[in-house]
């Protein structure tokens, strides 16, 4: 089922009257059966938004559709949808058979599939085990694959999860993540998956949307958003390690870096911010010679530190085109993978 | 004019914060104080509250409830065991004949008016007071569940909804109990005006006056010993349900549990300490029912010229307490004693239930 939000705003004013805007006339389309990944850093409005379309949170402005129905004003109950809170919200009197089978109980649902159920669903995210204990005797990993088996049991149309995999180490984490995306493939819920990882996002999402403050930032493929940032926040969150920015001069069409001349670009003459990712660098015979200030080697990759006007740049080359003890390499860059964004608004002003 | 306004702010605002600088130095003063001392004892070898056990120096902090409770509880239960087995004691003279181990309670068992109801009564203190507990202290603690429930539900006027059901609690037992009686009156009480008012025919149906049949004036006390209890038990209950994190509801609202299940999945489970709390206590309470009885019937504990009871327990005891019989007190003493074995045993049984049945 398709799911659409439209100027979707959410306000949140205080005693003493004061607002906070936690979302901000969000317009995004997700199609059916996709799983979109919504990141951004902590109080971004991540949670708002699902809970306005889980409808525990009643919108400021603006409307949800769930396919050609208008859910804005639907009581929570009435839109079937799965979701997964942050604190796992799981009933702390019942044990986690009771936890899971509870949202079947409320359905129309025979008891002996229901069963069923409860006991696949509980074996698939591997906590068989662990049906008669109550949430308190669980770690927090174990709670949360709880609450992902709860959400999951009664089949949703719409699967909401909030940071569903902050809390398990990470073997645990893959495992999930492919698991979730999997039972996700399989029975084709319309997903949103929340998370402040980028690295998890760009993994298991068919797209993304970034937020900050409250405001769409992007909405693309992993991929697309990863070459193609729109702006500088986006540009900065994704990647590990992140990427380099710092300010240079385009004159006469030539970016100017070390008071020299880098690469030619269509863009107007001025100052800009600009960013390279250190993985997009490759050591060559020829390029742009820099002067190695600090120089790791990573196994089969070498970080190396330089300066490009006076900010430390890391470039992430291969192991076997530098050689040890070498003062000064010659490197290179496509210029697709020059990001040049406004220094005013953070758009990217040569791509797109 | 602003000005001045914005001037006065500020000269409170200085205030606050001279007087919050003044309790802190205070506080800064004191502990230094109390280091210093506690340093010089040490080096002293002086320091004796840091040689006793924790035990210890926590007894020496309960003492004087211990020494209130000694006298006023302790002392009076051991001597009523001692009551128990004298026989013909006189309290003027404090004198016995002779002792018994079993005498008074078999006194109290075979008294008319206590276990078995005598001829001339109709009604026995035990069968009375066992059907208000029964009967009121369930229907009381139901009751204020649902209410609790529904009031926290309320959205608008909800602190002034909140008030009027508590406000039985702070009023005076004694005088609801007049009103009550006063409601319930044959000629032109409320309730007989009403039902009149719906076609009953109420000439003569009288509830705590003379020729009110048992249960008429019980269905009163009942009616009343739940009024006059409910407030506390809604207030407790209100506040232990907004205690409750509102994340199991919007999970519960997310699976679409409907709303008698979420009273009885989740909010009853999330309280259940509390009502097994209140459950113990007002059976507790509902034995030694004394004060609604006699506010509405007077000590006697009947409406005149009727040939039943409705004295409870505790008032069966009150009589014996005057001491003018020798032997009384006895008397009163085995009373009591098995009052308190009742109320022992019901707690134990609803302890081994809440086992079972309550989540902490
Ligand atoms: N009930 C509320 N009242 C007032 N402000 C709120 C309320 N709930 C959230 N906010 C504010 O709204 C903003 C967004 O909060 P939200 O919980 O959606 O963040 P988030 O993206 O989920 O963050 P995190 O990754 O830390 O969970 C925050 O600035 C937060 O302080
Ligand atoms: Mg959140």
């Amino acid at each position: 089922m398709e799911l659409r939000l439209e100027n979707l705003t959410k306000i949140f004013t205080n005693k003493t009257g004061a607002e906070t805007t936690a979302v901000s006339e969000l317009d995004i389309v997700i199609e059916s059966g996709t799983l979109v990944g919504l990141l951004g850093p902590s109080g971004c409005g991540k949670s708002t938004t699902l809970f306005m379309i889980a409808g525990l949170e009643k919108p400021t402005g603006g409307k949800i559709f769930f396919g050609d129905d208008d859910v804005t004003k639907l009581a929570p109950e009435k839109r079937g949808i799965g979701l997964v809170f942050q604190n796992y919200a799981l009933y702390p009197h019942m044990t986690v058979y009771n936890n899971i089978l509870f949202p079947l109980e409320n359905l129309d649902v025979p008891r002996t599939e229901a069963i069923q159920r409860v006991k696949e669903m509980a074996n698939l995210v591997g906590i068989g085990e662990l049906l008669d204990r109550k949430p308190s005797q669980l770690s927090g990993g174990q709670q949360q694959r709880v609450a992902i088996a709860r959400a999951l049991v009664k089949k949703p149309r719409v699967l909401l999860l909030d940071e569903p995999l902050s809390n398990l180490d990470a073997r645990l984490r893959l495992q999930m993540r492919e698991e979730i995306k999997r039972i996700q493939r399989e029975t084709g819920i319309t997903t949103i998956f929340v998370t402040h990882d980028q690295e998890e996002a760009m993994s298991i999402s068919d797209k993304m949307v970034v937020l900050d403050f409250g405001i769409e930032q992007q909405y693309a493929s992993p991929q697309s958003m990863y070459n193609n940032p729109d702006n500088i926040f986006v540009a900065k969150f994704l990647g590990n390690p992140p990427i380099n920015t710092f300010e240079a001069e385009v004159k006469k069409g030539h970016l100017m870096i070390n008071e020299h001349k880098f690469m030619k670009f269509d863009v107007p003459d001025g100052l800009y911010d600009v960013g390279m990712r250190p993985e997009n660098f490759r050591a060559t015979e020829e390029g742009f010679k820099i002067a190695i200030k600090d120089i790791f080697h990573i196994g089969r990759d070498t970080m190396i530190h330089f300066d490009f006007n006076g900010s430390n740049i890391r470039a992430l080359v291969d192991s076997d085109n530098i050689e040890k003890g070498q003062k000064f390499v010659h490197l290179t860059i496509k210029s697709e993978r020059v990001y040049i964004f406004d220094k005013k608004t953070g758009e990217v002003v040569n791509h797109g | 004019m602003a000005d001045f306004i914005k001037n006065t702010k500020k000269f409170f605002a200085k205030v606050k914060q001279s007087i919050k600088n003044f309790f802190w130095n205070i506080r800064r003063i004191l502990n230094n104080g109390k280091r210093r001392i506690g340093k010089f004892l040490d080096k002293h070898n002086l320091n004796f509250a840091s040689k006793f056990p924790g035990w210890a120096k926590a007894l020496v902090y309960l003492s004087p409830a211990l020494i209130v409770l000694s006298i006023f509880t302790f002392w009076p239960i051991i001597n009523s065991f001692a009551l128990v087995v004298y026989e013909n004691y006189n309290m003027t003279s404090n004198t016995i004949t002779g002792y018994t181990l079993f005498g008074n309670f078999i006194t109290v068992i075979t008294d008319e008016s206590f276990i078995v109801p005598a001829s001339h009564t109709g009604s026995s203190a035990v069968i009375n007071t066992l059907i208000i507990v029964f009967i009121s202290v369930p229907i009381s603690v139901l009751l204020a569940l649902f209410i609790s429930a529904a009031l926290n539900s309320i959205k608008p006027l909800k602190s002034f909804f909140q008030t009027i059901f508590f406000l039985p609690y702070v009023t005076n037992t004694i005088a609801i109990g007049l009103v009550f009686a006063y409601m319930f009156k044959t000629d032109g009480g409320l309730i007989n005006q009403l039902l009149s008012f719906v076609g009953v025919d109420t000439a003569g149906l009288s509830w705590v006056e003379s020729g009110a049949v048992y249960w008429r004036s019980m269905f009163v006390l009942i009616f009343y010993s739940i009024w006059a209890s409910l407030a506390f038990k809604i207030m407790v209950f209100l506040t232990s349900i907004q205690g409750i994190d509102k994340q199991y509801y919007q999970a519960a609202a997310i699976d679409a549990t409907p709303k008698g299940r979420i009273f009885t999945k989740i909010t009853v489970p999330l309280i259940s300490p509390m009502i097994f709390y209140i459950l113990v206590t007002s059976v507790i309470g509902a034995f030694k029912i004394y004060n609604s009885i006699v506010a509405l019937f007077g000590v006697t504990g009947a409406p005149s010229g009727v040939d039943y009871n409705l004295q409870s327990i505790v008032m069966y005891i009150y009589q014996f307490i005057d001491g003018s019989n020798a032997g009384s007190l006895s008397v009163a003493a085995a009373g009591s004693l098995i009052l308190f074995a009742i109320i022992l045993v019901l707690t134990l049984v609803q302890m081994q239930v809440s086992k079972k049945r309550v989540h902490y």
